[in-house]
């Protein structure tokens, strides 16, 4: 039965898109296509050693020989690689800009506007933003600082030329060139992203961030990042991500590689807040990315929070390798599909050491005509002696358009394992709605509460300062025209 | 306070109520008795504003406004409380967020200060003892897991807290036991007062020997079939509602 409050609810259409605007500023980009010339392009362009160009080629060749995955429960339509400019960056007069004040101010207004102050007097205390812009890292604060410490963290460009050997060490050791079509693509046209290394017994006294924005036109963005937290060193990282609002759909594949070594923890927060596309389900960005942990080291944890709001099509697994005694891998996710996102997302746990455990708790909320699907794998190795997975997989429904999907492998070839699976799929009923309304309560906030309510358990695991942005996005993310 | 006139209302095409007539005013307190299936209810949830029942004739006045073109939490916030005859869980949500959340939108409707939560515990802790209910309850979730008389308490305590202008009880006093009953009916008794009206929804006189009534209507089949004082309520005990009806053929609905 549909009454007027399921009606309400469905024809709420996403509040307008905050974060829409485009900066105009003069670029320095290739012609859209790809070959092995624009690859060499981008690694002469970021002035790369040879074995880097070499490592793109080789992905680049291996891609060739991909076809594009299509088990996934997203549908789109073909992407055509060669109308992709791959290369797009703000136009500077030096090479780089060498400190924050020599930043173009265009770039630092677009930060600003987006609630990015770049400025480190004005800067939010306790976090360190790196600020990639299309194709480059623009801007990376309180590096200096951070610095005293040991701790590297900038530009993935910046830690090639600066530290190759740490680059050369880690890159490709948790998600290899030849991982997956997105991944392989990502590995050889990729052009920049953040960089971090805790050095040992280090605990990062700030919060490492990375703010991606998408700009120009027709630009693909591959960025890459590479965390490593050596023995005994703690990091909390988090990345959030924008892009104008475009009829057309742009295309972002990006790679995360973490590595945590003996009683090391890397938290990993992600608030992905692309274009989602208009209500109609025009444009809107592809969000195809691969994200994984390698928990290396004996002790150590890996905890993935993400809370996917945006983009048209959400493709990612961010995942955990557990190899250390011990170690304990994490995912924590929320991933809203309003009018026609579709998302297909979840994780991947694989169990090889003795003792090693992982905790999943997915909360998927749909709306609108929205699609929401969880893919999660767990998997048991031989050796994993008393290994233990707890995973719960939430679904709420907003209204009777959208739908929800949950696709759980699990694969156990330990006996010793304890395997815990909870599912639950729930709609916000119009009883509830008429209950909160009843108490004075309108029904933005009663929807609001339900979800809030029904997130609880994610937001509770995200740094306090990006709880609340998160909380409030999720609102705007649903909010709309109340009849 | 609120005006009834020749209230019809049907859900899915069936007509429940067929012309209810009634009016309550401030400091009244009535009770409306009848059959399961009666309508009872149905005439709570209009008044309370679901969209499940459409109103297809008559008006309902409060304080003088046209009630039938205000949203459910426009009402509320005007002063319209309902006891659920069934309490709604609300899993993941707080109770006691979500009752400081109704009361401040309450109270900035009246033009009063928002409370902030250390202010909020102090205001909802005196009425949880009215209510003699378990301080923990509001660390929950909206009525998930409460138990049958704990949901029907808890009714009553965001009664006390949001002190409502017109409240109507939905047979909050079934499914207690005898200790219960009077603790709901001492909170009843409390809010009781001149410029407050309530309407208690029961199928029990034994209630109505703690919650004393003005006045008590028999609703049958859509309509209010009589009316009259608390007797009315032993001479329902005794003859049931048959008894009751045939009367009624010989009279003309008496409203209050
Ligand atoms: N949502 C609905 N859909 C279909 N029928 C309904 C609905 N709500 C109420 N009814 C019907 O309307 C009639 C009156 O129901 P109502 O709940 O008002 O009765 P009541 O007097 O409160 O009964 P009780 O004493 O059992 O609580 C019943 O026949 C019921 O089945
Ligand atoms: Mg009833």
């Amino acid at each position: 039965m549909t009454t007027a409050t399921d009606a309400t609810l469905e024809t709420w259409a996403s509040q307008e898109y905050k974060y829409g605007f485009v900066t105009d500023i003069e670029t320095d980009s290739l012609p859209p296509g790809l070959n092995e010339d624009v690859i060499a392009l981008i690694s002469a362009k970021k002035n790369e050693p040879e074995w880097m160009l070499q490592w793109r080629l080789k992905s680049y060749r291996h891609w060739l020989k991909m076809t594009e995955p299509t088990w996934q429960n997203v549908h789109y339509p073909p992407i055509d690689y060669q109308s992709i400019i791959y290369y797009s960056a703000p136009k500077q007069d030096k090479d780089r800009p060498q400190s924050l004040d020599e930043v173009d101010p265009k770039l630092l207004e677009t930060y600003e506007k987006l609630g990015i102050p770049l400025q480190e007097q004005e800067a939010l205390a306790g976090v360190a933003v790196d600020a990639v812009f299309d194709s480059v890292s623009v801007a990376t604060t309180f590096k200096a600082k951070l610095a005293e410490l040991g701790i590297i963290f900038g530009s993935f460009s910046d830690a090639v030329q600066e530290h190759p050997d740490l680059v050369q060490k880690y890159l490709g050791t948790v998600v290899p060139y030849s991982d997956n079509f997105f991944a392989t693509l990502n590995s050889a046209v990729f052009t920049d992203g953040s960089f971090a290394y805790i050095p040992k017994g280090v605990r990062c006294p700030m919060e490492l961030s990375t703010y991606f924005r998408i700009n120009a036109l027709s630009t693909g963005q591959f960025e890459r990042t590479l965390i490593i937290a050596d023995e005994g060193s703690y990091v909390s990282y988090l990345e959030g991500c924008t892009a104008p609002m475009r009829d057309e759909n742009q295309l972002h594949a990006a790679v995360v590689e973490l590595i945590a070594l003996d009683d090391a923890t890397i938290k990993y927060s992600t608030i992905q807040n692309w274009y989602p596309g208009d209500k109609d389900g025009k444009g809107g960005i592809f969000n195809f990315v691969t994200k994984r942990g390698k928990c290396q080291g004996r002790n150590s944890h890996i905890s993935w929070t993400q809370v996917e709001t945006g983009a048209a099509i959400t493709w990612k697994y961010p995942g955990c390798i557990l190899i250390g005694d011990n170690s304990v891998g994490e995912f924590y996710s929320i991933a809203l599909t309003n009018n026609h996102q579709q998302a297909d997302t979840g994780t991947k746990m694989i169990h090889i050491g003795k003792n090693t455990t992982s905790n999943v708790v997915s909360k998927g909320i749909s709306a609108g005509f929205g699609q929401n699907t969880y893919r999660g794998m767990i998997k048991i190795n031989k050796g994993a002696d008393h290994a233990r997975n707890f995973t719960q997989c939430d679904s709420l429904l907003i209204g009777d358009k959208c739908g929800a999907h949950t696709f759980p492998y699990i694969e156990v070839k330990n006996s010793t394992a304890r395997m815990e699976h909870e599912a639950t799929t729930s709609k916000i009923g119009e009883d509830q709605m008429f209950y909160l309304n009843q108490r004075g309560i309108s029904t933005e906030d009663a929807v609001s509460m339900i979800v809030n309510g029904f997130c609880k358990e994610v937001f509770r695991e995200l740094p306090m300062e990006f709880a609340v942005e998160a909380q409030r996005l999720l609102e705007v993310s649903l909010e709309g025209s109340v009849g | 306070m609120l005006e009834i006139r020749n209230l019809h209302a049907s859900v899915e095409g069936h007509e429940i109520l067929k012309g209810v007539n009634l009016t309550v005013n401030a400091g009244e307190l009535h009770s409306i008795m009848g059959p399961n299936g009666s309508g009872k209810s149905t005439l709570a949830q209009v008044l309370a504003g679901r969209d499940t029942y459409k109103v297809t004739q008559g008006e309902v006045l409060y304080e003088g406004r046209n009630l039938l073109e205000m949203d459910p939490d426009e009402r509320a916030r005007a002063g319209v409380f309902m006891a659920f005859q069934y309490p709604v869980e609300i899993p993941g949500v707080n109770t006691a967020y979500f009752l400081r959340a109704a009361l401040n939108s309450i109270r900035k409707h009246r033009g009063l200060e928002e409370l902030d939560a250390a202010d909020f515990l102090d205001w909802v802790k005196d009425k949880m003892k009215l209510v003699d209910m378990d301080e923990r309850l509001l660390n929950r979730s909206i009525n998930e897991g409460f138990s049958g008389g704990e949901k029907k308490r808890g009714e009553i305590l965001q009664m006390a807290v949001l002190e409502p202008k017109l409240a109507i009880m939905d047979e909050t006093d079934s499914g207690l036991d005898i200790d219960a009953l009077k603790i709901v009916a001492r909170g009843v008794n409390t809010l009781r007062s001149a410029d407050r009206a309530i309407i208690v929804i029961t199928h029990y006189q034994r209630v109505l020997d703690y919650i004393v009534p003005d006045f008590v209507h028999v609703l049958i089949d859509g309509r209010i079939v009589r009316s009259g004082g608390k007797e009315l309520a032993l001479e329902l005990e005794e003859k049931g509602y048959a008894g009751v009806e045939q009367k009624n053929a010989a009279t003309e609905p008496i409203t209050s």
